[in-house]
């Protein structure tokens, strides 16, 4: 199946077919996938640089950096390493660096809240419809169909641009945005598991059909629904940062990527450097999550 | 070695019929599905079983062959109720099946299931005690109850559970998978089990092992097997009586010896001939089976047998055989099959 | 197949029923009374009766759905309550502009994706493989709303070579492609918007042409001794179905989610005039936006998957 937001094409493959050596002896799928993690240089760079960009946006107020919003009109656009201000300062003359930091607050945010939330709310409605087919199926997947109609960019700017703009109606855009998607994998998937025998073979111990979904559906359907939601994660922190710029999302004087490209935008005559730098960080964060995503596929051995 | 214990009494308890009362009883079961992406929906449908009526005696083990898509899987799903029949009654020691008698949850406990493919058939996230134990779990049992039955019944299919209660199906060969199978399939303590293509997808010699494994656990647990397959040598070794079904309907039922030694429906004759024999000098002599089996979708009036049979007459294009009592509790479906005994 | 292609056909329109019910649903999702809120802050008690008569906000809600979708299947959108235009017309004039720059930034992004794709793809597993691969993660990943600035940064600020935004002087009604003057104006905004086809569609055309490799049809050439430009000839051809697919479904994507590139340049698209309307809280022009885009994105699908079924029959996507 390929996928409205970036063109995936995911494949539902089924664990991996570990030999039994010594080595893959009696573990479980998931450390299998830890292990196959570790020895991924590449994949651990960007983690680390994914969990460093968290990190600073959790522990910003102690990290002793200049006030985010103070504003200086004597230092307005100063070029980068100016008089203590790490990437010099913007266009009302606070601190780039400082805000690069708590922006990260928001733009993290509208990233990951909507995708884990899409991921909850898609994933089981597409169990639900794969595993109970028929008029439930027709119901769910045919709205679903609606939804996909509509370019992501297009639907998540008609849904934030009608309620307004604000961190809240960005992540309910963003959230409606990626159900469709995540509920097509996991429906696709759960249709495969559900034709396997050990499904049968559950039925025929008396297993009520919730009992099986919890047992025997979710953990399978797992590996695809979380492989393609953390690629998601990546169109998520473009598509956040997108609305902020467009001045939906988040409202100034917050803090946030999107929107302080968009108000650097205007200085680009004056210091087109310091313009650039929100970009960037919203560029190696997307970045980030797409090689971890990547390597996790490979990891996880869904072919894309 | 641990034993499973309600089985393994020297009389069972949950016996209600007493040992003349057959453990299955099938009445004119009838399951059509119908054709998906046709033009027409209304008219085509296969008629995957159609009007199957046997008993099932217990502690005997009925093999059931024929040609791939004959409706022989259809059947075990049937009598699983993992699907439901169009019609037909069924009756479990006594109890319809459905009724006060015998709840659906009462026959789960009785009635289990081996799948054919062993790699679909276990869960590959679960570890092999966990899969055993699921179904103890659903019927109340507690988490620890449910551990120690399963590492119970890994030593009664030949799994040290040191070894192989933690392990994960991909770590299993073909034939430790259907051991596990078994297992799963004992974990309720069933008094029946339904066996379909349980053994076909392995090595012959891991065939072989498992077969004995089945004979085995057949003696200790006082079993009574269903044994569904295609291949007519296995099912020869394995079982009591045999019934063969072509196109959905039952051919011929008896005993294995009368039916091998004696085969009397053509369509038997055929399938007979055609398996392969392991002495090169009984080489096959008479034309085997020929042709595919017609489209199964709205089949024609009269036998079904009757495009591949060489013995067909006007009659069989007419009137449609019914499954007649023969000497020994032996039963044909053909119009000529006195006539056709010596043939 | 044509039974197939009409089934196809005939999907769409309850497909479009649900995207118009979507866009009717957009006024009511809007905070407060959708009468207000239809009001743009400085509206004029014409605007208030004009709008009351429009949607009919006295009837019940299925009767306005029912009136606004056989308003907009006859092409009427209502009136813009900034320019006062019709809404239509506003909509198709810069659906053209869009179209422009998507077909540019598809065609320049797929003729750079075959080249590196089928690369990749012909020495799959290598250095090269794993360098285009990073490659179209990258595109996949960078913020075209950012490029752009980079883009206007260093070749209108800093080297002048190109314009930095608008469409010049010609405007949007003769823009021409031919004229360099106002080709120019097309070519940051065209490089900026192909980048993330461009990832997806080397994705795409590596997968389908080492697929294609891989098939023992061509396996057997290649033991036949034929030379690797011939052997990727066929590869190519037999992938070329799925790679036309991608390439409209991102021609599609472009057409609707122009609004970022369009708004940094000041291009007179579609995109630039939703931006407007979010901007003004111009309803009409806002919903009619929308509309259009959503039914050109269904029907671009409907050709992609038509053309595909043509071309290669093993594919029905449903």
């Amino acid at each position: 199946m390929t996928d409205i937001t970036t063109g995936n094409t995911i494949t539902f493959q089924g664990p991996p077919a570990v030999s039994g050596g010594a080595e893959a002896r009696s573990r479980g799928y998931w450390a299998g996938v830890a292990r196959r993690l570790r020895h991924d240089r590449f994949t651990l760079f960007f983690l680390a640089l994914a969990l460093l960009i968290i990190l600073g946006a959790l522990i910003a107020p102690w990290l002793g950096l200049p006030d985010p919003f103070q504003t200086s009109m004597a230092r307005r656009l100063k070029p980068i390493g100016f008089k203590g201000h790490l990437l010099g300062t913007d266009e009302l003359g606070r601190d780039l660096f400082s805000r690069l930091v708590y922006g990260g607050r928001t733009s993290l945010l509208l990233g990951i809240v909507p995708v884990v939330l899409a991921t909850l709310i898609g994933g089981l409605l597409g169990v639900v419809a794969g595993f109970f087919g028929r008029g439930v199926n027709m119901l769910i997947m045919r709205v679903m169909d609606v939804f996909y109609a509509f370019p992501s960019v297009l639907l998540a700017v008609a849904i934030s641009g009608t309620l307004g703009g604000g961190i809240l109606n960005g992540l309910i855009a963003l959230t409606l945005v990626f159900i469709p998607s995540l509920c097509r994998i996991a429906e696709s998937a759960t249709v495969q598991i559900r034709a396997l025998d050990y499904i049968e073979a559950a039925r025929a111990t008396g297993a009520s059909n919730w009992s099986i979904i919890r047992t025997h559906v979710i953990g399978n359907v797992l590996t695809p629904v979380v492989v393609y939601a953390s690629s998601l994660i990546s169109v998520a922190v473009l598509l956040g940062a997108g609305l902020s710029f467009l001045g939906l999302g988040v409202e100034p004087p917050t803090p946030d990527w999107g929107q302080m490209l968009s108000s650097l935008r205007q200085s680009i005559y004056v210091q087109p450097l310091i313009c650039a730098l929100p970009g960037l960080a919203i560029f190696l964060t997307s970045l980030s999550f797409n090689f971890i995503s990547d390597g996790l596929r490979r990891a996880m051995d869904v072919k894309a | 070695m641990f034993l499973v214990d309600t089985t393994s009494t020297a009389t069972d308890e949950r016996d209600v019929g007493g040992a003349a009362q057959p453990m299955l009883i099938v009445r004119d079961l009838k399951k059509h599905f119908a054709v998906r992406g046709a033009a027409v929906r209304s008219t085509a449908r296969v008629h995957a079983v159609d009007g199957v009526s046997f008993t099932v005696a217990k502690g005997e083990t009925l093999g059931v062959v024929g040609e791939s898509g004959c409706g022989k899987s259809t059947l075990g799903k049937l009598l699983m109720h993992l699907i439901d029949a169009d019609s037909g009654e069924l009756i479990f020691d006594g109890g319809a099946i459905g009724t006060r008698d015998m709840p659906l949850t009462q026959l789960r406990r009785n009635l289990q299931m081996v799948f054919q493919d062993s790699s679909s058939s276990l869960n590959p996230r679960l570890s092999i005690e966990t899969s055993i134990a699921y179904g103890p779990r659903v019927h109340g049992a507690s988490a620890s109850e449910a551990k120690a039955k399963a590492r119970d019944l890994l030593v009664r299919v030949g799994l040290r559970p040191d070894i192989f209660a933690g392990r994960y199906p991909h770590e299993l060969s073909g034939g430790q998978k259907q051991r596990v199978n078994i297992a799963r399939a004992l974990a309720l303590d069933p008094r029946m089990i339904i066996l379909d293509e349980s053994v076909s997808a392995l090595d012959k010699s891991v065939e072989a092992q498992v077969l004995n494994l089945l004979r085995r656990l057949r003696e200790d647990l006082r079993l009574t097997y269903i044994f569904i397959s295609h291949d007519l040598n296995v099912v020869q070794y394995i079982s009591d009586r045999v019934l063969v079904m072509y196109m959905g309907k039952i051919v011929e039922i008896g005993a294995v010896d009368e039916i091998y030694r004696r085969p009397r429906h053509p369509y038997t004759k055929a399938l007979l001939r055609s398996r392969l024999s392991s002495s090169p000098d009984e080489r096959i002599k008479l034309a085997p089976l020929t042709g595919d089996p017609p489209n199964p979708i709205n089949p024609p009036p009269g036998c079904r047998f009757r495009a591949r049979c060489p013995h067909a007459r006007d009659l069989c294009a007419t009137a449609e055989p019914v499954l007649e009592d023969g000497a020994t509790g032996r039963k044909v479906a053909c119009h000529f099959a006195e006539e056709l005994a010596d043939a | 197949m044509i039974g197939y292609i009409i089934k196809r056909m005939l999907y769409i329109i309850p497909v479009c029923l649900g995207v118009t019910a979507v866009c009717f649903a957009l006024m009511y999702l809007a905070p407060g009374d959708p009468a207000q809120a239809l009001l743009p802050p400085d509206a004029t008690p014409e605007d208030a009766a004009y709008l009351l008569r429009l949607y009919g906000f006295d009837q019940p809600v299925w009767v306005q759905y029912g009136r606004w979708v056989l308003r907009a299947a006859s092409g009427d959108l209502g009136v813009s309550l900034q320019s006062q235009r019709p809404v239509f017309r506003e909509v198709m004039s810069a659906l053209g502009n869009t179209a422009v720059l998507s077909a540019g930034a598809v065609l320049l992004a797929f003729v750079l994706a075959f080249i590196l794709g089928t690369v990749a793809a012909y020495n799959i597993g290598s250095r090269i493989d794993q360098a285009s691969t990073t490659l179209s993660i990258t595109g996949v990943s960078v913020p075209n709303y950012w490029l752009g600035i980079v883009l206007v940064i260093v070749f209108a600020v800093e080297l002048g070579w190109l314009p930095a935004a608008g469409m010049g002087s010609a405007g949007s009604d003769s823009f021409s492609l031919t004229d360099w003057a106002q080709l120019r104006y097309a070519i940051l905004p065209i490089i900026t918007m192909s980048v993330l086809p461009l990832g997806i569609i080397m994705r795409s055309v590596r997968a389908s042409v080492a697929e294609a490799l891989g098939q023992e049809s061509i396996q057997l050439l290649r033991a036949k001794g034929l030379p690797p430009y011939a052997i990727l000839t066929h590869a190519v051809k037999n992938a070329f179905p799925q790679i036309l697919a991608v390439m409209g479904l991102q021609f599609g994507f472009l057409v609707g989610g122009s609004i970022l590139v369009e708004t940094i340049f000041n291009w007179p698209g579609t995109g630039f005039l939703l931006g407007k309307a979010i901007l003004t809280r111009d309803v009409p022009l806002l919903q009619g936006t929308i509309l259009v885009l959503s039914i050109s994105f269904v029907i671009i699908n409907l050709v992609v998957d038509v053309l595909q079924s043509i071309f290669d029959p093993r594919v029905r996507r449903t």
